[in-house]
């Protein structure tokens, strides 16, 4: 090639950027205002994990790192729709070729529960598969005790199967290598079962034995619901002793403030939302649009009643 | 340039790739598609026309594309290794004009091939519509004869002009046709890919990779755009400022990477 360009040739340069710009330009305008971009349906086109692991000709690792990557991108690309879009259908097919491309990876097991029990904004997720994952997890690493725990953890958070969560809880301390509160958590979830401190022991532990930050942030997440929890039912205690002295429903929180219960008013949520007043009621709770909601149902600050049992098989 | 040099130009890539037998490609696509459809009416139970729908869209796409790239790569790359560019650029033909002719000629080697095979195509889907009950036809998504399904082969056209700027593009600058060839079908599968490096940036914490992620999003040819195969199998609708705007997006793209093409070829030097 000789040296400078000549004029002519930087101009058709010039215009291939230009093209070049107009097309990005383009693409940017399609994104934002077209509806859905054209074949963005999610497909799985294999849906056999174990066609797909023949189909992987020897490159099994890998496709199980793109395919976890692809479970992990629907996912976050599911969570981030508009709300009336979400759709978790393809959760478990994706984290089910995954383990079965690799039955050893570990991450996809343990986040992979999560994802398809959570479902979005809040239940019906799935336990079930999650439950059903974790097992195919335990049965290709019968030392990882970890996935039995994570299995109680299903039952007691998503299925408010309060024995059933204790149960595997047994199971998971006797496997060799797990911690020693193992067999004290089962005693307390079976006595104390679905109330606010046993759920924030659990996530507490979480917390503290998880190893990846994905699994701290959701338990970090939680144990603040559960805070927030905690200070609705302080606000309903001090809007009903208040309501119960003026003879009526507490409409506004400054009536609070002028009373000098409340310091600040509004109270706002850890998330900076003030808490939402229904003034028909008088009862305090969060606001649906705050990062925090929605906050678990049926979860009283006392043990309830127990449910009947769901034992390991 | 003149159009009357790119046009005989346009008309010899044309005639070479019939000489070449590319067009053998539409029997092979009209064997794969009569005996598949043979085959899937035995196996599967009531989705044989939308099988068919699918194979169909996929084959010419994939054929198209197997074509674009081999063609596409050795359109000036092969005049190079060959030496034959030396007797071509002894002609009265401008560089400009050969990349341009040459681009031409593929692009409507392409465009025959794609529709005729869209006429084998829905030949065996006629066969269908006519063939099946009334009960059977009403069961199906959309009719076996949708003219809908015309937007997503068009849309596939658009692809393939695309990918065969790619190959010109880097034919114009490689030295070798394979590393050509390894560099165009590299784009090609990115550039499917490229919805995910759009959501990528959600999963990831460093604002530095969901930077790099964005920009590849946008720089990289977004085949994804082209992609109506899955809408129109299932008779959606699609709107058609979507299929002007994937129109537009992908001129642009093929101006941008032929004048580039342009550019590199009329700087090179071959002695």
């Amino acid at each position: 090639m000789d040296g400078a360009l000549d004029p002519r040739r930087t101009g058709l340069l010039w215009l291939a950027c230009i093209c070049l710009a107009a097309a990005i330009g383009l693409q940017y305008a399609r994104d934002r205002y077209l509806s859905a971009p054209i074949g963005s349906d999610n497909l799985l086109y294999v849906e056999s994990p174990s066609a797909m692991k023949r189909l992987a000709l020897g490159y099994d690792a890998l496709l199980a790192d793109v395919y976890w990557i692809r479970a992990v991108q629907y996912f976050g690309g599911q969570r981030l729709a508009e709300r009336a879009r979400h759709k978790h259908d393809l959760v478990y097919p994706l984290l089910d070729i995954t383990t079965t491309l690799d039955p050893y990876f570990n991450i996809a097991y343990r986040f992979g529960s999560i994802f398809v029990a959570e479902g979005y904004p809040r239940p019906p997720g799935r336990p079930d598969l999650a439950i059903k994952l974790l097992e195919k997890g335990f049965a290709a690493n019968p030392t990882r005790w970890q996935y039995l725990y994570d299995i109680a953890f299903v039952h007691y958070w998503w299925l408010r199967d309060f024995p059933g969560a204790a149960a595997w809880f047994k199971r998971a301390s006797e496997v060799p290598g797990s911690p020693e509160w193992m067999p004290g958590l089962a005693a307390a979830t079976l006595v104390r079962g679905g109330d606010r401190r046993a759920a924030r022991f659990l996530w507490e532990q979480i917390l503290r034995s998880s190893e990846a930050g994905y699994m701290r942030e959701n338990a970090k997440h939680r144990l603040v619901q559960l805070d927030v929890m905690d200070e609705i039912d302080r606000l309903n205690d001090a809007l009903g002793q208040v309501s119960a002295r003026i003879g009526h429903p507490v409409t506004s929180w400054e009536e609070l403030g002028r009373r000098g219960v409340l310091r600040r008013v509004p109270p706002v949520d850890p998330a900076g939302l003030p808490y939402v007043l229904d003034p028909l009621t008088g009862r305090a709770h969060l606001d649906p649009k705050s990062s925090l909601a929605p906050l678990p149902d049926d979860m009283p600050n006392e043990p309830p009643p127990m449910k009947a049992a769901g034992s390991p098989r | 340039m003149s159009l009357r040099t790119v046009a005989r130009v346009a008309a010899a890539v044309f005639r070479e790739s019939v000489r070449d037998r590319v067009l053998y490609s539409i029997v092979a696509f009209a064997a794969l598609v009569t005996g598949a459809s043979l085959l899937i009416s035995q196996l599967t139970a009531g989705q044989d026309v939308k099988i068919i729908k699918d194979l169909g869209l996929a084959a010419m796409s994939l054929f198209g594309a197997f074509i674009a790239i081999f063609i596409g790569i050795g359109l000036v790359a092969k005049e190079v290794e060959k030496k034959s560019v030396y007797s071509l650029l002894a002609k009265p033909v401008r560089r400009s004009e050969l990349v341009i002719g040459k681009y031409a000629g593929l692009v409507l080697t392409l465009a025959i091939n794609l529709a005729v095979m869209t006429l084998v195509w829905y030949g065996v889907l006629a066969y269908y519509a006519f063939t099946a009950e009334e009960l059977v036809r009403k069961s199906w998504e959309a009719p076996a004869l949708d003219p809908r399904m015309l937007q997503a082969v068009y849309l596939i056209f658009v692809q393939l002009m695309l990918v065969t700027a790619i190959a010109v593009f880097f034919s114009t600058f490689s030295t070798s046709s394979m590393l050509s060839a390894l560099f165009t079908i590299g784009f090609f599968i990115a550039g499917q890919f490229s919805a995910d490096l759009r959501n990528f940036e959600s999963v990831v914490s460093s604002p530095v990779v969901a930077l790099i992620t964005r920009a590849l999003y946008y720089v990289l040819p977004n085949m994804a755009a082209f992609d109506l195969k899955a809408a129109v199998v299932h008779g959606r609708p699609v709107a058609g400022l979507e299929l002007a705007a994937a129109t537009g997006y992908g001129l642009l793209y093929v101006a941008a990477l032929l004048l580039a093409s342009i550019v590199i070829f009329t700087r090179r030097d071959f002695k």
